[in-house]
């Protein structure tokens, strides 16, 4: 059993690796990793936020949004699932907020850093494809903890590599044309075939 | 030689600031440097002094990679006259076309034939790359306005050591343009990168080209069809197919490096030697290297430990994993790139760890690609940052509570 909780976490950190496998998540991942002093706390949260909502979203779905979920209140036929998105998001963006107001209340300094960022993390795409590929490969609850963690912690783990590797290109002498974003773009791709590694691990 | 420093300095000015090749100054200054010693001196700023510039670094390292290339050209040779002795139909190439020509057979026996034969394949293979190297570094050199550096001598050497005997040449160009204009130029040239040239050239022509470079046939300069009794798969592979399957080598054939494989991977004895003139210079890490050393042990021993029942890989020790594929090519000559290591000497050996360890993984789990080496290196080169900030990080903490308790 533990095994097989080990080999999901592993999966979704390395082998789907929601930013450079999926290319989830992206807005912020480009746009918060100039520092790894901001990226990785900004890891931290959308971690923070996966644990939580992916489960969250698991015991909605099955309580209330699948086909015959409602059968414990003797609605068989009531098939709320045209709600799905709408749910899911409502929950994630209510998980965001109680965040953003801890943020604000116990470390100012990085509320200020993420700026925008940090009520955008509602809209992390990373966020809601976790929800979804819980709801498609029908996750228990257990096993949607474990890959909104793992999910989270991969993403984590790239924003932190991508922020130390931007670091280290402040000092390079990039082609006029190319600097800021569009380098960026190049380093993501780069990094993606390295993350390849572990493309087609069965686990 | 004094009347070429004559010319020299006669047709300075006209590539100097204001002259009239003032754009093609980078290949005035790489001949100059190239030939003499030049004599400017740093006026401002930190006047640092050591012998070893730029240029005798990236000249080490190719010194340090002959006797590789040497084993390539020889090996290479032998394993299509060994195929061609077993029954196995020469090529249709001009390789082999030439080499009759000169009035030699099929005889594995002969080192002279062997070694011709395998220049035949790696000569035209390491002068593409060099060539496509050398246009990419000048071009680059003149639009940018930077000197023109050295590193692309030893991507240049690297790439073709790493590819198969039949790649067709085009790729070999393609492969190298890629690998410098990306994984270099596109930072700023050499030493702004961070990952390794050589690396992402063959990463590329992996994923790009997958039927050149992976399976059985691209191994072996023969065509193998018709014989049963013959694999050209790497040992490496054989060793993922079947139980046992290097029971049947000799550890030491494959420490030599008498094997299938890359042109230039398969010498672990090569690359030792490349290792001694690299630790002896001080141009590679020995914390790298040490710290790959480690990390492959480790992993393997809890491999073999562990065990499996359908997966014959987890059995294969350590000592075997050294001479197998490009392990010791990556570690030695790959993962030393100070370029795209960690920075930090303790960062080096987590950084040695993390590539050692990574590679018996993929080799052994991942049944996707029967060698892991290129992606263990091009995988830490992308954390290497990371644990550079995170090793200065500790150090900045450390001194902070050691100096708030005094």
């Amino acid at each position: 059993m533990l095994e097989h909780y080990l080999s999901l976490a592993t999966k979704a950190i390395f082998v789907e690796n929601m930013a450079l496998a999926f290319f989830l998540g992206m807005c912020s991942f480009l746009a918060i990793s100039k520092e790894v002093k901001t990226s990785l706390p900004l890891g931290i949260a959308v971690t923070f936020v996966l644990a939580v909502t992916t489960p969250l979203n698991q015991v909605l779905n099955n309580v209330l949004l699948k086909e015959g979920a409602l059968a414990w209140a003797g609605l068989e036929n009531i098939d709320l699932s045209f709600l799905t998105f709408l749910t899911l998001i409502g929950t994630i963006a209510a998980t965001v907020q109680i965040v953003e107001m801890a943020l604000d209340r116990f470390s100012p300094a990085l509320y200020n850093a993420l700026g925008v960022f940090l009520p955008l993390i509602a809209v992390n795409c990373a966020i809601l494809g976790a929800s979804l590929f819980m709801v498609e490969r029908d996750y228990t609850i257990a096993e949607s903890t474990v890959f909104g963690l793992g999910s989270g912690i991969g993403w984590a783990l790239a924003i932190s590599a991508l922020a130390a590797i931007r670091e280290k290109l402040r000092y390079s002498n990039v082609p006029a044309p190319l600097r800021g974003l569009a380098v960026t773009f190049l380093v993501v791709g780069l990094m993606s075939i390295s993350f390849m590694a572990f493309s087609g691990i069965q686990l | 030689m004094q009347f070429m420093k004559d010319m020299n300095d006669k047709i300075a000015p006209h590539f100097e600031k204001g002259g009239r090749f003032e754009k093609l100054y980078p290949i005035f200054e790489m001949h100059d440097t190239g030939m003499f010693t030049p004599p400017d001196v740093t006026k401002t700023g930190a006047h640092v002094r050591d012998g070893l510039d730029l240029k005798r670094m990236m000249i080490t390292v190719v010194l340090a990679l002959i006797p590789c290339a040497a084993m390539a050209m020889y090996n290479t040779g032998y394993q299509a006259l060994l195929a061609m002795a077993k029954g196995g139909a020469a090529l249709d190439s001009w390789q082999m076309g030439l080499f009759s020509a000169l009035g030699f057979g099929a005889d594995f026996g002969n080192p002279i034939a062997c070694l011709l034969l395998g220049a035949l394949y790696f000569l035209p293979v390491y002068i593409t790359g060099m060539l496509t190297g050398a246009v990419v570094e000048v071009g680059s050199a003149i639009m940018r306005g930077h000197e023109v550096n050295e590193g692309f001598l030893v991507t240049g050497m690297l790439l073709p050591l790493t590819l198969p005997a039949t790649i067709p040449l085009w790729m070999v160009s393609m492969g190298m343009a890629f690998g410098l204009i990306f994984g270099k130029e596109v930072f700023g040239g050499t030493g702004m990168n961070f990952l390794n040239p050589a690396l992402v050239a063959r990463a590329f022509l992996f994923f790009a080209y997958p039927a050149a470079m992976s399976g059985e046939a691209p191994w072996i300069a023969t065509n193998l069809q018709g014989i049963d009794s013959y694999s050209g798969a790497t040992l490496l592979a054989q060793a993922a197919e079947t139980n046992g399957a290097l029971a049947s080598y000799d550890w030491w054939d494959a420490f030599y490096g008498f094997v299938p494989g890359s042109m230039g991977e398969t010498s672990a004895l090569a690359c030792l030697l490349g290792c001694a003139v690299l630790l002896w210079t001080k141009v590679g890490s020995g914390r790298t290297m040490a710290g790959v050393v480690v990390g492959t042990i480790a992993i393997s021993l809890l491999l073999n430990i562990s065990g499996s029942e359908t997966n014959p890989m987890f059995a294969v020790p350590w000592y075997w994993h050294m001479v197998l594929g490009g392990w010791a090519l990556g570690t030695v000559f790959m993962a030393t790139d100070p370029v795209s290591s960690a920075f930090t000497n303790a960062g080096k050996f987590y950084y040695g760890i993390g590539i050692g360890a990574l590679c018996v993984l993929i080799r052994v789990i991942n049944p996707a690609y029967p060698e892991g080496m290129m992606l263990a290196i091009l995988f830490m080169n992308m954390f290497a940052p990371l644990i550079d900030h995170f090793v200065v990080q500790g150090n900045i903490n450390r001194r902070l509570t050691r100096n708030a308790a005094a």
